[in-house]
């Protein structure tokens, strides 16, 4: 990106760098959210809905899970996926794929996490209609997914948050490569270490304000969908 | 789940379609380790577009410290490594984890401090002004980073004489960082730094910094190139790398980078075309 020009101008030119580098921060982030909900919201319900020895547990684990440090999964993967580690042949270091990878192993526990609180909390209201009306175990899930989708919607906007925020992790798998690899929270890393700090803000700003218009589609979305299904 | 279905279906759709559409065109492009003074500095910037012009191939640059950038290498995550400390290179050639190792350019490390130059160093030679600081005890920002002018410093240290590992002094900060970050940190605490010349020129929060020692042989910074051996990992792109490395110690390459200058410095002297090592 050209050094001389301030981040709002290189919007309202429609800096090709910088609009790369925004579509890879969603894209990423996104796909991210999407993995970890196919696999975290299922999951949460799962623990939600069945009582084993050790639950308790794994419950205490998921929840401590949310606070996985970044820099640590980034570093995890990175060994797992470099040439000379075990998983080298897949070639995906380095690559917006294993930046995917990083992030949904980081949000996964904060979506089941948070399925999992809420699902549980439904289950002790809907617990005698579902039984007396004798659901099996799968569509007492679907139900209590269905029904609690409203407030599932935070869980995935935190893990969007968390994914969209992160940079530990993508900097060490991604490696920052100029219009391949370079998200915005590590453009920000990048411009801070230039000494380009109005720039590196700039690009901060837009993240910020980036995250709110999805949290308030989100929010708009959940108020017309809720006056459309009652 | 008619709600929750279509919506992830839709987010995933989108990601993968906003990833995948940046991650076309992957066939011709080779992965180079380098520093982070060749990027801070913006020579890749200026670098690079020229070789793709030339040669179609995307060069990914992954900036690390130098001891990271051969670590990358050494771990067959990189098919070329560019950087800056010639015992550490030679090392990596010397173990097989390189083909060859070719001279590209220099430039020269300077002692960054305040304008006001509490210890007094400013015109002194490298080893007087590094002993001064520590007489002084003036604020001293290392990186801290194996980096390849972490260890050009650290070289300078003995050099004065001076065992700063085991004076654990208070003056002297390891901050673990990049160059960039470094000038950072030493214009925020007003403190002495070393920097390679090119971070420095193009370097934008320079606060109440300047150069106050240059110009002594000592401070000579050598940068070189290598393949990584295709023979250790043969996930290496031989030809496209090789490609690089011609193209970097060529007349054209050369010339390529003696052009790049900031507000008219030139930052990097080009000087493959000295004898081989």
């Amino acid at each position: 990106m050209p050094d001389h020009l301030s981040a709002l101008q290189l919007i309202l030119s429609g800096d090709p760098a910088l609009l790369a580098i925004v579509r890879l921060s969603l894209g990423v982030s996104l796909a991210a959210v999407a993995l970890a909900s196919a696999i975290g919201m299922p999951l949460g319900a799962l623990l939600a809905l069945t009582h084993f020895r050790g639950r308790a547990v794994l419950v205490v684990l998921l929840n401590a899970m949310m606070g996985l440090p970044p820099v640590v999964v980034g570093l995890a993967l990175y060994l797992l996926l470099s040439r000379a580690g075990p998983l080298g042949e897949l070639g995906i270091l380095f690559t917006p794929t294993a930046m995917v990878i990083a992030q949904t192993v980081l949000i996964v526990p904060i979506i089941a996490a948070l399925t999992r609180q809420t699902v549980e909390d439904l289950w002790v209201e809907y617990h005698d209609e579902l039984r007396a009306m004798n659901v099996g175990a799968l569509g007492r899930m679907t139900t209590l997914l269905w029904d609690a989708r409203f407030s599932l919607l935070t869980a995935l906007l935190a893990g969007f948050g968390r994914a969209a925020a992160e940079v530990g992790a993508v900097m060490i798998v991604g490696g920052n490569i100029a219009g391949f690899t370079r998200t915005m929270t590590t453009t920000v890393a990048l411009e801070t270490s230039k000494g380009n700090l109005p720039l590196a803000m700039g690009v901060g700003a837009i993240l910020i304000v980036i995250v709110l218009a999805i949290n308030a589609a989100a929010w708009g979305t959940r108020v017309w969908s809720q006056r459309v299904t009652g | 789940m008619a709600f929750r279905r279509p919506f992830l279906a839709l987010a995933m759709l989108l990601g993968i379609a906003l990833v995948s559409s940046t991650s076309s065109a992957e066939d011709r492009s080779i992965v180079v380790a380098s520093t982070t003074s060749t990027q801070d500095s913006g020579l890749f910037g200026y670098l690079l577009p020229l070789f793709k012009a030339k040669t179609g191939i995307d060069v990914k640059v992954i900036a690390q410290g130098t001891g990271q950038a051969l670590d990358t290498g050494r771990r067959g995550d990189a098919d070329v490594v560019f950087v800056h400390a010639k015992p550490q290179e030679e090392r990596f050639v010397a173990d097989g984890f390189g083909v060859k190792r070719f001279d590209v350019m220099y430039n020269d490390f300077v002692l960054i401090g305040p304008k006001s130059d509490p210890a007094g160093v400013k015109g002194k030679d490298i080893a007087t002004a590094l002993k001064a600081i520590e007489a002084k005890g003036a604020p001293f920002v290392s990186r801290g980073d194996r980096s390849g002018t972490h260890a050009a410093e650290l070289a300078l240290w003995i050099i004065a004489g001076i065992d700063v590992a085991s004076a654990k002094a208070a003056w002297y900060r390891e901050i673990g960082q990049g160059m960039g970050a470094a000038l950072n940190t030493a214009s925020a605490m007003n403190a002495y730094v070393l920097s390679d010349r090119g971070t420095w020129i193009a370097f934008k929060n320079r606060g109440d910094l300047d150069v106050v020692v240059e110009g002594d042989k000592r401070l000579f910074n050598q940068y070189g190139v290598m393949l990584v051996n295709p023979e250790k990992y043969p996930s290496v792109k031989k030809e496209l790398g090789q490609t690089f490395v011609d193209w970097l110690i060529s007349p054209e390459g050369q010339v390529a980078i003696a052009g790049y200058k900031i507000d008219g410095q030139q930052l990097f002297f080009p000087d493959a075309a000295k004898k081989p090592d």
